[in-house]
């Protein structure tokens, strides 16, 4: 057999420490835990100390409720420890197979984000006690959440651990980039993009924040737990708000070749099938006239702008930019995105 | 896979002992394939677990574990008979997407989901929960699309074929299809359609507020053996073999794009300029983008594409001369 790796080593003697501390009933004394296993036994002493606060630190971050207590109340100042396994294991509840295919759904739903792992691991932690899913109850549904913001993980942890955070931002697509300082409130994913909400330091006021839209690494700083998330937060309503649509009315006509231009045709009213040059003209309403600008303009030679006039001149000054690779002087500051509206993350 | 570190290992091999310990017997082939890990890792694992037990490490201290003619036995192992509770990403993972599935109509078994959230919190105790509430997702559904999940729920029960008419922008023209369903599923905030396409005889995708029209057919919606879905990097473009590689140069007012769409490569400029090179199943979405974009945005590459957008855009223009 080839030799273990140190890794493997290292496994092999966090397993013996974990396995000792849930054995023993009365809280063991570091001495006796060098005996109890092998490899602090076959240490120095000065390695052995070494490698035992580490343990303890690297059970304690994977969760394991590893336990500091008094070994003797009538000696009280020697410590030893242990692990109570009422603590340490889940609480035996068992879930039906109908419960548990629905918790596979949801397990599975983070298999291409960075939740990937703790979910799947949680799964095989509820189906530790060999009950079996009844996937037919929930076939065919698989919702698929991503994390794919680098920023996620340190946004996260920050949420959870309420601790301020600096990072740096883009304000809009083409926007400049500054940094800024947030307690974060809360993380959300919503149409496909996760924000985060929260308190901005410098605005001194509530704000959201794309993720996508983070350009350095997100550090946290200070204390956990260090403010407070406001009772009423509603980071849903946040986001819609900042990301609404501008309302009002605007009456457009286009003309379209026949047979194309159906996203036009379906949001608006056909006023005349086959009028001149045999085209079709359609009448529609829209809040603000860029959307169908550039609606327009990316029909080409499939649609000819009718009314009103700063649509025809939109559209040409859009496609003449298109052939001298210059912009326009009209156009917009902002382009529209053509799959969701752009949102208007704070001040934009 | 990434190299596991030790600690790692640990916590998988917690789960994993409980998890054999209540399969006594079972295929290593079914373990490695249910635990996701490869069997010659189970062997592994099994190897290290037999040299460690309880205090003296005697020979009946030690962890029982046997591999013998592919069935796997575990034994001896009682203080680690009992998987870890869940640790803080593991229970928001599971809570934060249940959560989600409770407010998305067309999913099934809410009663189950409700029952499995509950045991679930209770299982997180208050931290858990907690940490779960400031996470959240939203699967909201348009009224179209509510109307179509329950369609095609109702389609995958019988299971049934579809019809459909669905309109593709990237071509700009609307089909009717007869499709096998295969499953639901959202990628980016959008819900879709799997299913066996009898049109082109293959598997695609159909965005379901891009279905215009949708009805159960009174026919057997099984889709055929060689229908199978395809695995997805969570999101719904897909390259294929056709696909043309495409060079743009982005103004900084259609940065936007790179955000939006799956680039290959992505160059930020000083001046907030992106250089990009994305893949294209139909050029015809390129030519659009960038009429759309009126200037913010410049094919270099492929020369005929360029061509394409710039006569395009003349021919355009021809309508709006006075004569």
């Amino acid at each position: 057999m080839a030799r273990p790796s140190s890794a493997a080593l290292k496994t092999e003697r966090l397993l013996n420490l974990v396995i000792a501390l849930l054995y023993t009933r009365q809280p063991m004394s570091k001495s006796r835990l060098r005996t109890a296993v092998p490899q602090y036994a076959e240490s120095s002493d000065e390695a052995f100390d070494r490698m035992f606060e580490r343990d303890k630190d690297e059970l304690r971050d994977l969760g394991i409720p590893l336990r500091t207590e008094v070994i003797d109340p009538l000696f009280d100042d020697e410590t030893g420890y242990r692990i109570d396994r009422r603590e340490y294991a889940l609480p035996e509840i068992s879930f039906e197979p109908d419960e548990l295919a629905v918790v596979g759904v949801a397990s599975r739903a983070w298999s291409q984000a960075s939740l990937a792992g703790p979910a799947a691991q949680a799964l095989r932690k509820l189906e530790a006690s060999g009950l079996a899913r009844d996937s037919e109850s929930v076939a065919g549904v698989e919702p698929l959440l991503h994390t794919k913001e680098p920023a996620f993980d340190a946004t996260r942890d920050a949420v959870l651990a309420r601790r301020e955070v600096t990072f740096d931002y883009r304000r809009g697509a083409a926007g400049k980039v500054t940094e800024r300082h947030v307690q974060p409130w809360a993380l959300t994913s919503w149409h496909g993009r996760w924000y985060l909400t929260g308190h901005d330091l410098d605005r001194e006021a509530p704000r959201v924040f794309r993720l996508d839209r983070v350009e350095s690494t997100v550090r946290a700083s200070g204390r956990s737990g260090a403010y407070q998330v406001p009772a009423d937060h509603d980071p849903r309503a946040m986001i819609t708000s900042s990301t609404r649509d501008g309302e009002g009315a605007t009456t457009a006509r286009v003309a379209l070749r026949p047979g194309t231009g159906h996203q036009i045709r379906r949001r608006g009213q056909l006023l005349e099938e086959r009028g001149p040059h045999n085209w079709d003209v359609i009448e529609l309403r829209a809040g603000s006239l860029w959307p169908v600008i550039e609606e327009v303009s990316g029909l080409g030679p499939d649609a000819i702008a009718l009314t009103p006039p700063e649509l025809v001149t939109g559209v040409r000054q859009s496609l003449e930019a298109v052939l001298t690779g210059r912009r326009g002087p009209n156009l917009p500051k902002k382009a529209q995105t053509p799959v969701r509206t752009s949102p208007k993350m704070e001040g934009a | 896979m990434v190299q596991e570190t030790a600690t790692q290992r640990l916590s998988r091999l917690l789960t994993m002992v409980p998890w054999l310990m209540n399969r006594q017997g079972v295929d290593i082939v079914e373990a490695a394939r249910e635990l996701g890990v490869s069997q010659e890792q189970i062997v592994d694992d099994l190897q290290l677990l037999f040299v460690c037990g309880t205090p003296g490490h005697y020979p009946d201290d030690l962890i029982e574990a046997s591999w013998e003619g592919g069935r796997v036995h575990i034994g001896n192992a009682e203080e680690i008979a009992r998987p870890l509770r869940l640790g803080r990403d593991e229970a928001l993972a599971l809570i934060v997407a249940l959560r989600a599935l409770t407010t998305t109509p067309g999913v099934g078994a809410q009663d189950a989901i409700e029952r499995a959230l509950a045991k679930l919190e209770k299982a997180a105790g208050e931290a858990g929960s907690a940490a779960a509430a400031q996470v959240s997702v939203s699967l909201e559904v348009g009224e179209v699309e509510h109307q179509r999940l329950e369609q095609i729920r109702e389609a995958l029960a019988g299971p049934r074929r579809l019809h459909l008419r669905h309109y593709n922008p990237t071509r700009d023209e609307t089909t009717e299809r007869d499709v096998d369903p295969m499953r639901v599923l959202s990628l980016e905030g959008r819900w879709y359609l799997e299913g066996w396409c009898h049109r082109v005889e293959d598997v695609r995708l159909f965005r379901l507020d891009r279905i215009e029209e949708l009805d159960l057919l009174d026919q057997d919606g099984t889709p055929p053996p060689q229908a199978r879905p395809r695995e997805r990097g969570g999101s719904a473009f897909q390259s294929g073999p056709g696909d043309v590689l495409v060079e743009l140069e982005l103004a900084p007012s259609a940065a936007w794009v790179a955000e939006n769409f799956p680039m290959e490569s992505v160059e930020r400029r000083e001046d907030g300029s992106l250089r990009v090179t994305l893949l294209a199943t139909d050029v015809a979405w390129v030519r659009r983008l960038v009429w759309r974009l009126g200037g913010a945005a410049t094919v270099l590459a492929p020369h005929e594409l360029a061509e394409e957008v710039r006569s395009g855009a003349a021919q355009a223009l021809e309508s709006y001369r006075v004569d």
